[in-house]
């Protein structure tokens, strides 16, 4: 139905041009799911834009046929190609609260998307978009039509998205990363509709992700790329179950397992450069500082007690003298660290795993509830004074490695700055040396000390993070998401670093992910909250092997996996 | 959303009280009024009788409550200079600044949107260059001068427009409007051009960055995506998403056009509030001062009113948000 075949992308810069896609041949059948997967860069998404005609104006596409069924999309007028989009070709994309109009209902964006495209009467348009509504899973569509998008839920409005696209009968839906912003019991729901689409109304699917899961999931074909050249293509079953490219087996191996713990990720490299494991002088001497800390010598990350621990967010007053409305974010948990391990966070959005951290970390006052650092009462937020020395201890790596670096700080600056603000190291030179050596030990070059952060990838940035923590000599590390922003081969670069150095270092961490297998690999113990409430803490290799809870249970079936049916 | 504008009026209370204190203030400490009402010729006994009279010897507090009873009551006290009660005086140049600031803010609206939606849609081309550069002029020169060179132009050069006031007016009960004669039309055109342009220039570039941002976000390449006719996707789903910022900005410029038409009615000898309050600085006419003072205070925090409510009627997560 859609073939490609040689299709070349290059994007005009002010200094010439940069080849985006090269050379790219694949076929979508009726009724076929095919996979597009990659990493940042792979030229997934340009390859979605160049068959919608919606590359952005800097883009060519410098060679190559695009055809569907009978119709060559490069031949087309520009209204030609417009009257095609929704008729013909649809879109899916990544993020379900930015894709709808805000200020117009449901019902209006699904009227107008078929009067555009067919010459019926409104009445007849909005029937079959109540009709198409219900079919797609939303319960009594009739009212609910007439709802403006923020009325319905992350998963509800993807569902909307879907229906949108869906609504004129296309031949070929393209979904840009379609479940990527939603939470794993969400995806598995919006995955099966998508299957469930391409068998019963034969409709061919492009599907782009980072996700190895979600392909091995639902694709049917398999195109991987890198750098914007195919790699490997083929089923799916025999692209992931026997790889051929190098790449495509790296890809693999950085996927994080869910059913079994590795002790190292596989990295995919570039061919000829070698990994080193073994510590240059500088790092050698970052890791005899933090070695040196407090009672010298091997010391252990502290023991966290957390004891019935409930937040409440207060909203708008209802009226001008009614009650604040309250939200449990987090209700009466209980859950204790061991020194020295990693305790998993989990749970889907909204289950108040970040607002523990923040507890933790004196960034939200709790309503209720107790903490203790090894044994020692640690204050709440609005007890715990600037000086107190839990501060220095707990030290935190957020997610996105983007904002949580000061982006008019020299990373030297950024690095310094917990030796000053703690006393650890009042010389001046010596704090710069120690910042060096740092980087040195989270596999940064020394020179890059003199950067600003945007210079950065966003692996690279997150290492920065980490050095940052480690350079107020820590007890507690919080890690909230830190690899959830990354691509997989980057993500498996930053756990191995984690993973080491919480091993050398004896640091007590909480790692907080949304993603079942990245804790496994990651944790000694886990947590699962819900809804603010805890549903079950315990050991990591026993609630893998049989999660008592049925909640964690249906989490863990719902996680994507690379294994094949 | 009632509670949501009673929120609102009894913000707006204690603004209007903060306001009238300041203005109080100005009265009670700049120069003594009653030095300022009477002559050399007055004996000292009649001064401090007419101290006691004007209760001016009463506590602080007293006379700031009986101030701002006054002003609720629509009590604003005697003007200085002319002896006159200041409620009507202001009520007489009113209309001539209300129908002023509303034919300016109508010009830049309606030539401001449209010429940004043009710039925006088509961001490189030669027309919408020259409207940019143009606006970038317009920016630059200030209202005094840009008033001189319409008046030199249109007026003197061309001697299309008559330069100043009002013109023919029609008397509608206590209101009176020069939008009814086709004399008093002709002599707001210049006036109202000059206070409208920074306005015009400010919407533009305000609905053109705002509109060029909103054309790149998701749910507009959605709907290219799906193949919505362009014409929908410009003016009902881009338009409105573009004008939720555009409408507080423009509110509160409304209120400094009204508040700033000072420059523009000088300039014009326009018989408005502005001009009132400048002749009242020349004879240091307190009391005018400071209910001036007041009355711009209680427009911009009804405008600022207006604007929620016009929020509420183009933006459905806040009506949702009040009712959930």
């Amino acid at each position: 139905m859609l073939s490609v075949a040689g299709l070349t992308v290059r994007f005009r810069h002010r200094t010439g041009a940069a080849t985006a896609v090269e050379d790219v041949t694949m076929t979508v059948a009726r009724g076929e799911i095919h996979g597009l997967v990659g990493e940042s860069g792979a030229g997934k998404s340009t390859i979605g834009a160049a068959i919608m005609g919606l590359l952005p104006p800097a883009g060519e596409i410098a060679a190559g046929d695009m055809r569907l069924g009978d119709t060559d999309l490069r031949t087309l007028s520009a209204a030609q190609a417009h009257h095609l989009r929704g008729k013909r070709i649809s879109m899916i994309f990544q993020d379900p609260q930015t894709s709808l109009d805000p200020l117009m209902t449901i019902g209006d964006q699904l009227v107008e998307t078929i009067l555009a495209h067919e010459d019926i009467p409104a009445e007849a348009a909005l029937t079959r978009a109540v009709d198409l509504l219900e079919e797609i899973g939303i319960a009594n569509a009739r009212a609910r039509i007439r709802s403006y998008p923020h009325q319905f839920s992350g998963g509800m409005r993807q569902r909307v998205v879907i229906a949108l696209a869906l609504c004129t009968n296309p031949e070929l839906i393209i979904a840009d990363e379609p479940t990527t912003a939603l939470d794993v019991a969400v995806q598995a729901q919006v995955l099966d509709l998508i299957r469930k689409l391409a068998e019963t109304r034969g409709i061919g699917f492009i599907l782009i992700t980072h996700d190895i899961g979600v392909i091995a999931q639902i694709a049917d074909r398999v195109t991987v790329l890198r750098d914007g050249k195919v790699v490997e293509q083929g089923d799916t079953a025999r692209v992931l179950g026997a790889p051929e490219h190098p790449y495509t087996k790296a890809l693999m191996a950085a996927v994080p397992p869910l059913d079994r713990r590795l002790r190292r990720f596989a990295v995919p490299r570039v061919e000829g450069e070698a990994e080193t494991t073994d510590l240059t002088a500088p790092a050698r001497e970052a890791e005899d500082w933090l070695m040196s800390g407090a009672g010298g010598g091997a010391s252990m990350g502290p023991a966290l007690d957390i004891e019935a621990i409930t937040v409440r967010f207060t909203g708008e007053r209802r009226g001008l003298f009614g009650p604040r409305e309250s939200f449990v974010a987090l209700d009466d948990v209980t859950m204790s660290v061991r020194p020295g391990t990693v305790m998993g966070l989990v749970g889907e959005s909204g289950s108040g795993k970040s607002t523990l951290a923040k507890v933790i970390a004196a960034l939200v006052h709790p309503a209720a509830g107790e903490m203790r650092l090894d044994g020692a009462a640690l204050a709440p937020m609005r007890r715990r004074t600037r000086k107190d020395p839990s501060r220095r201890v707990i030290q935190m790596v957020f997610q996105d490695p983007y904002s949580s670096l000061n982006s008019r700080h020299k990373v030297l600056s950024i690095l310094t700055e917990p030796l000053r603000l703690y006393g650890l190291e009042r010389d001046e030179a010596r704090q710069d040396r120690l910042a060096r050596a740092m980087l040195a030990l989270v596999g940064l070059p020394a020179e890059v000390a003199d950067r600003y952060p945007h210079q950065f990838s966003g692996g690279q940035r997150q290492r920065i993070a980490v050095a940052r923590a480690l350079l107020s000599r820590p007890g507690l590390l919080i890690c909230d998401e830190p690899t959830s922003a990354l691509d997989v081969s980057i993500q498996a670069q930053i756990l191995n670093l984690l993973k080491e150095l919480q091993t050398k270092f004896g640091l007590t961490t909480l790692f907080i992910s949304h993603d079942l297998a990245v804790v496994r690999q990651m944790s000694d113990d886990i947590t699962v909250l819900k809804d603010g409430k805890l549903v079950e803490t315990g050991p990591s290799e026993a609630f893998f092997d049989g999660p008592r809870h049925a909640y964690s249970r249906d989490l863990l079936a719902q996680t994507p996996t690379v294994r094949f049916r | 959303m009632v509670g949501f504008i009673l929120k609102r009026l009894v913000q707006s209370v204690f603004v209007m009280l903060a306001v009238a204190f300041l203005a109080f203030s100005l009265f009670r400490f700049v120069g003594d009024p009653v030095s300022q009402m009477t002559g050399v010729e007055t004996s000292l006994e009649d001064q401090a009788r007419l101290r006691e009279e004007l209760g001016l010897n009463d506590p602080f507090a007293l006379q700031f409550i009986r101030f701002a009873g006054d002003l609720v009551q629509g009590d604003f006290g005697y003007s200085f200079r002319t002896r006159e009660p200041i409620g009507e005086m202001l009520l007489t140049r009113l209309p001539a600044t209300l129908e002023l600031g509303t034919v300016a803010l109508l010009i830049s609206l309606a030539v401001g949107i449209p010429a940004g939606i043009y710039t925006a849609l088509r961001p490189r081309g030669l027309v919408s260059q020259s409207i940019l550069i143009g606006t970038l002029i317009g920016v630059s020169i200030p209202t005094f001068v840009i008033g001189i060179l319409l008046i030199f132009l249109f007026g003197v050069q061309l001697g299309w427009l008559p330069t100043y006031g009002r013109g023919d007016t029609v008397e509608i009960g206590w209101w009176r409007t020069s939008l009814l004669s086709v004399d008093g039309l002709r002599s707001l055109v210049l006036p109202a051009l000059t206070l409208g342009l920074f306005q015009l220039t400010l919407t533009m570039r305000l609905v053109r960055a705002q509109m060029m941002e909103v054309m790149r976000t998701d749910h507009i390449r959605f709907a290219i995506a799906r193949g919505v006719p362009w014409r929908r996707i410009r003016y009902r789903h881009a338009l409105p998403n573009t004008m939720i910022p555009v409408v507080t900005i423009i509110g509160l410029q409304f209120g400094g056009v009204i508040a700033f038409s000072i420059v523009t009615e000088s300039v014009f000898q326009w018989p408005g509030m502005g001009l009132l309050f400048l002749e009242s600085i020349r004879f240091v006419d307190i009391p005018v001062m400071s209910v001036y003072l007041v009355v711009i205070a209680f427009f911009f925090v009804f405008i600022n009113l207006l604007v929620d409510l016009i929020y509420l009627a183009i933006d459905p997560r806040l009506r949702v948000r009040e009712s959930a």
